[in-house]
């Protein structure tokens, strides 16, 4: 047993490994570091928490320990890199879930029927908007992991009138609030029922209605939800730790959002309230030119002659996990001494920062990996851009195209080079189903073909 | 359809409208082609290599005119030819249509449809068809080559066992196609190039191709919506010369390329410009067709001054790689137009409206204004809404926004304070300030960690457990408790879960 004051000490502490963990974020070689940090502040404030006061059944901690952390370290093995996406959203969706449940728990909590007057109601109102964060978060959590792992599809799934309902449920459930935030003893129970419902609802339609390339800012909508709902749960339980590392995780999910629809030139609203099904499409001006396509052969030769080399990688990259043979066309590039370097568009990808994950995972050094304010600086000096299953966000209309939904995104201006080579599979449109006018660039050449067996391709005919 | 080729009249005339590739690409479109026997003889190609690539040698001129419905030709034909032409015939050549009013009376008279190569507009879509560059191309590289052939020194620089040699300075006039491609060969060869233009956004342009941009201290661009550069007013002009002055004294290559179309080429190099020139300094005059940039130029001529400065008034027309190109634009405007089977003269279609000069017995000419720079009117028009609040004005209102909003929040404050219980208020304090905390932690991690960032916060996140472990009895049947046992669980996968994979992530990140 340790003193009260003792405890306190020890969260502190706790808390101040957290924030140096995040803070150890701003670069790779302090980042491992700050990892280590973090795991030594939770073991401490584990500790100290079973330490404490008021905690009893040890035996049933240690086994749901034990048996969470081979499940954890089996899942964290096993993962593979493109998947990463879905692995964050289901990690979300737990803590919505322990949210909900501590939220359950505290009610039910003996302690919380001893307390009276207005410390009761503001309780008891904890309680409330801990449980609907949470269930929102888990639920929201859940269909966002359905949507990246392919389950559900990705489509947005929007109704006429789905604010007006959403907005009804709301006002539902602070109607709820009231009548639980007045009720006495566990008498709420039922409308902390109808209430999680409730919320368990519009987290699901919620998601439902974002898809595609919006992903990334809903995983990190959902980052940021998970945090707030730790938060929630930190003031009914009355513990600052919980306050302090929710408040941190919630305001890094807010800022991953907000640096997210910055560079898709989109307000934070209009994502979470719908798609870009909403804008009318087919105003964009229709690009002019023709669409020339090349071959294998004539890449490689194309390569072989250039003196710098960028690659862009979309999403289209992942999904045929064309990172391997990319990297060993990097080498191969680099042996001839030619400058390769890759660009990376913030909303590349399905998670922030995606691309550099999966790139490193393939061994590519990460100082030629550079972002795309870098880049773009360096264009007019690039020989060849190769542009690996991106669509939108090398899409020149959102430079010169105002009818075009995408116009005032920033983007790589992959154009300014000497020549461009897009790997893709078909001419289709881009998520936000808009034309390219890229492809009827004059320095264009679109190579038509699944991103991995193309470079492998290229690869062989660089070896000749 | 029949492609015809005649042999060039002028010449001076090297090149013709389709070599063997080229001529290989027309059957490919699907026309017949037809070539007059030693057309393309001054530009290397023997009418064998015609014949191979599929095309029948016709030797009568006549023969040829008549039955062709499409003329392939380089330079602006003659009356002889135009009297050989007949109603419906469709003509691509230069016909530098604003010079020649004559012609093209000419040409309507016959109700031939004559499209001027030189006219077609210079948007993005028809760069692939645009002779002007494709030709300034050439003719900017020749003018370094030559230069170079005349300059008696080397163009770069070189430390050898027999001594120093300083690198040429070459000066480039006017940086559109040529000059730009002048610019490259020089800084290719390993002068030090300078260029000037009074064009300011064309600074860019000159600085990658490897030039130092030269420009004047008076503000004014030169930048027309048609992609040439207007005239300049009287001071401009002033300033302009007091450069090329202590330029000329400087460089010891001068290439001009300075055109203003419809007009005579401006003089920009005078005479007491070359008279500060050392001996022996070129000046490489590509505008001398129009006039010459400089006052000592002789057209057609190669003519050293009383102080040994050579001015070139002709270049090599390189007639065999300008053949090709020029050919190939020919194919790339057919192939717009429809190719053989579907050609079509559509005269909504943006460029063809303008470069067929005389259409169904009508002049077409001159054509109506067609914008080329609008990402630059854009950018105008940008700076323009910007501009209209002052800087003054904006830092006030944001003055005004965050009182407003401090005052909002220091009244919710004291409505909070006035309400929740003292303990409430500690950890509310606690909440804000970490929020703040966070805010600025956040901020400064790199872009490529993201994806570990939402791994790690994920991870600690699962201090959630905390709530779980002290809901936690010792007493199964306790509903609490089996809530709390599973709140611990999931947790717990979290925060196992995300350490080890951000750890398994930042492992891969190497340099």
């Amino acid at each position: 047993m340790i003193s009260q004051q003792i405890q306190t000490a020890a969260y502190l502490f706790a808390g101040i490994l957290f924030i140096l963990s995040l803070g150890g974020l701003s670069s790779q070689e302090s980042a491992k570091k700050g990892v280590f940090y973090g795991m030594i502040g939770m073991i401490i404030a584990i500790v100290s928490t079973v330490l404490g006061e008021g905690v009893d059944g040890y035996i049933y901690i240690i086994v749901a320990i034990a048996i969470a952390s081979v499940i954890g370290i089996i899942v964290a093995r096993k993962v593979e890199m493109t998947s990463m996406p879905q692995l964050v959203a289901i990690l979300h969706s737990f803590v919505g879930l322990a949210a909900v449940l501590v939220g359950f728990g505290s009610y039910l909590d003996p302690h919380t029927q001893e307390i009276t007057g207005s410390e009761h109601t503001i309780h008891l109102i904890e309680i409330f908007i801990g449980v609907f964060i949470g269930a929102v978060t888990f639920t929201g959590s859940i269909i966002a992991w359905g949507k990246l792992d392919g389950k559900i599809p990705s489509k947005p799934l929007a109704y006429k009138g789905r604010h007006i309902v959403n907005i009804v449920l709301v006002l539902i459930a602070i109607y709820m609030g009231v009548l639980f935030a007045g009720a006495e003893g566990t008498e709420g129970m039922l409308y902390l029922y109808v209430m999680t419902g409730i919320a368990s609802f519009i987290g699901v339609m919620l998601v439902m209605a974002i898809g595609g390339a919006d992903m990334p800012v809903v995983v990190s909508m959902l980052n940021s939800y998970s945090g707030w709902a730790a938060a929630a749960a930190g003031f009914m339980l009355g513990n600052d730790l919980l306050i302090i590392t929710g408040a941190l995780v919630g305001s890094s999910g807010a800022i991953l959002s907000i640096i997210m629809c910055e560079a898709m030139n989109r307000s934070f609203l209009s994502v979470i309230f719908g798609g870009f099904g909403d804008v009318p499409v087919g105003d964009a001006k229709k690009p002019e030119g023709e669409v020339t396509s090349t071959d294998h052969e004539e890449v490689a030769e194309m390569l072989a002659e250039a003196k710098s080399v960028l690659i862009v990688p979309g999403y289209g990259m992942a999904v045929a996990k064309a990172q391997y043979p990319v990297h060993d066309l990097v080498k191969s590039l680099q042996k001839e001494g030619k400058k390769v370097t890759f660009g990376i568009h913030p909303v590349a990808g399905r998670l922030p920062g995606h691309m550099n994950v999966l790139l490193a995972e393939a061994n590519v050094s990460y100082d030629i990996v550079l972002e795309m304010e870098e880049v773009n600086d360096d264009m007019a000096e690039t020989d060849i851009v190769l542009v690996i299953g991106a669509n939108d966000i090398v899409n020149p209309g959102a430079l010169e195209d105002e009818a075009s939904p995408i116009y005032g995104m920033p983007i790589i201006e992959v154009w300014n080079a000497e020549r461009v080579i897009v790997m893709k599979r078909s001419m289709a449109v881009g998520y936000a189903g808009v034309q390219n006018p890229l492809f009827y660039k004059e320095n264009t050449d679109m190579l038509y073909g699944d991103a991995k067996d193309s470079v492998d391709k290229i690869n062989s005919f660089l070896r000749k | 359809m029949k492609v015809g080729i005649p042999k060039e009249k002028d010449s001076h005339e090297l090149r013709v409208g389709a070599t063997p590739k080229t001529v290989e690409r027309l059957i490919k479109q699907g026309f017949d082609v037809f070539i007059q026997n030693n057309a393309g003889k001054n530009a290397n190609y023997s009418d064998k290599e015609y014949s191979n690539s599929g095309a029948t040698i016709v030797e009568s001129e006549k023969e040829l005119y008549q039955t062709s419905d499409i003329i392939l030709k380089v330079s602006a034909p003659t009356e002889q030819e135009i009297e050989m032409m007949h109603e419906g015939l469709v003509v691509l050549s230069y016909l530098w249509p604003a010079q020649n009013p004559d012609l093209l009376e000419k040409l309507a008279a016959k109700k031939v449809n004559a499209i001027a190569m030189d006219a077609i507009p210079r948007i993005s879509r028809a760069q692939k068809m645009d002779v002007l560059s494709s030709m300034a191309n050439i003719a900017g590289y020749r003018a370094v080559i030559e230069g170079a052939n005349y300059f008696g020194r080397f163009l770069n620089g070189q430390i050898t066992a027999a001594g120093k040699v300083n690198p040429a300075k070459v000066l480039v006039i006017g940086a559109g196609v040529a000059g730009l491609a002048s610019i490259g060969t020089a800084n290719s060869l390993g002068a030090i190039v300078r260029a000037f233009d009074t064009r300011g956004e064309v600074a860019e342009q000159i600085e990658s191709m490897g030039a130092q941009f030269l420009t004047v201290d008076i503000e004014e661009d030169g930048a027309t919506e048609s992609g040439y550069s207007k005239v300049m007013s009287k001071e401009f002009i002033e300033a302009e010369m007091a450069l090329f002055k202590k330029q000329a004294a400087e460089v010891d290559i001068i290439i001009t390329t300075a055109l203003i179309p419809g007009r005579p080429a401006p003089k920009l190099i005078l005479k007491d410009h070359v008279d500060v020139m050392k001996a022996g300094s070129v000046i490489v005059d590509l505008a001398a067709s129009a006039g010459g940039n400089c006052e000592l130029t002789k057209k057609d001529e190669v003519y050293t001054t009383d102080n040994g400065v050579i001015i070139l008034g002709k270049l090599d027309q390189l007639p065999a790689q300008a053949s090709q190109l020029y050919g190939n634009n020919l194919c790339h405007l057919l192939d717009d137009m429809g190719k053989a089977e579907n050609f079509k003269i559509d005269m909504e279609d943006d460029v063809i409206s303008r470069a067929m000069v005389t259409y169904n017995g009508k002049i077409n000419w001159p054509p109506k204004p067609l914008p080329v720079s609008p990402q630059k009117k854009e950018d105008e028009t940008k700076i323009e809404k910007k501009v209209l609040p002052t800087p003054e004005q904006i830092s006030k209102k944001k003055a005004i926004s965050t009182g407003i909003s401090l005052a909002v929040i220091g009244v919710f404050l004291f409505f909070l304070g006035k309400v929740a219980p003292a303990d409430f208020m500690g950890h509310f304090t606690v909440f804000v300030l970490s929020v703040f905390i966070g805010w600025q932690v956040i901020w400064n991690v790199s872009h490529s960690l993201h994806t570990p960032l939402m791994a790690v916060t994920n991870a600690i996140s699962g201090i959630i457990i905390v709530g779980g472990l002290l809901q936690t009895q010792n007493n199964l049947s306790d509903p609490m408790t089996v809530i709390a046992g599973i709140a611990i669980l999931v947790a717990s996968i979290n925060i196992v879960g995300g350490f080890f994979v951000t750890h398994r992530m930042l492992k891969m990140f190497k340099k």
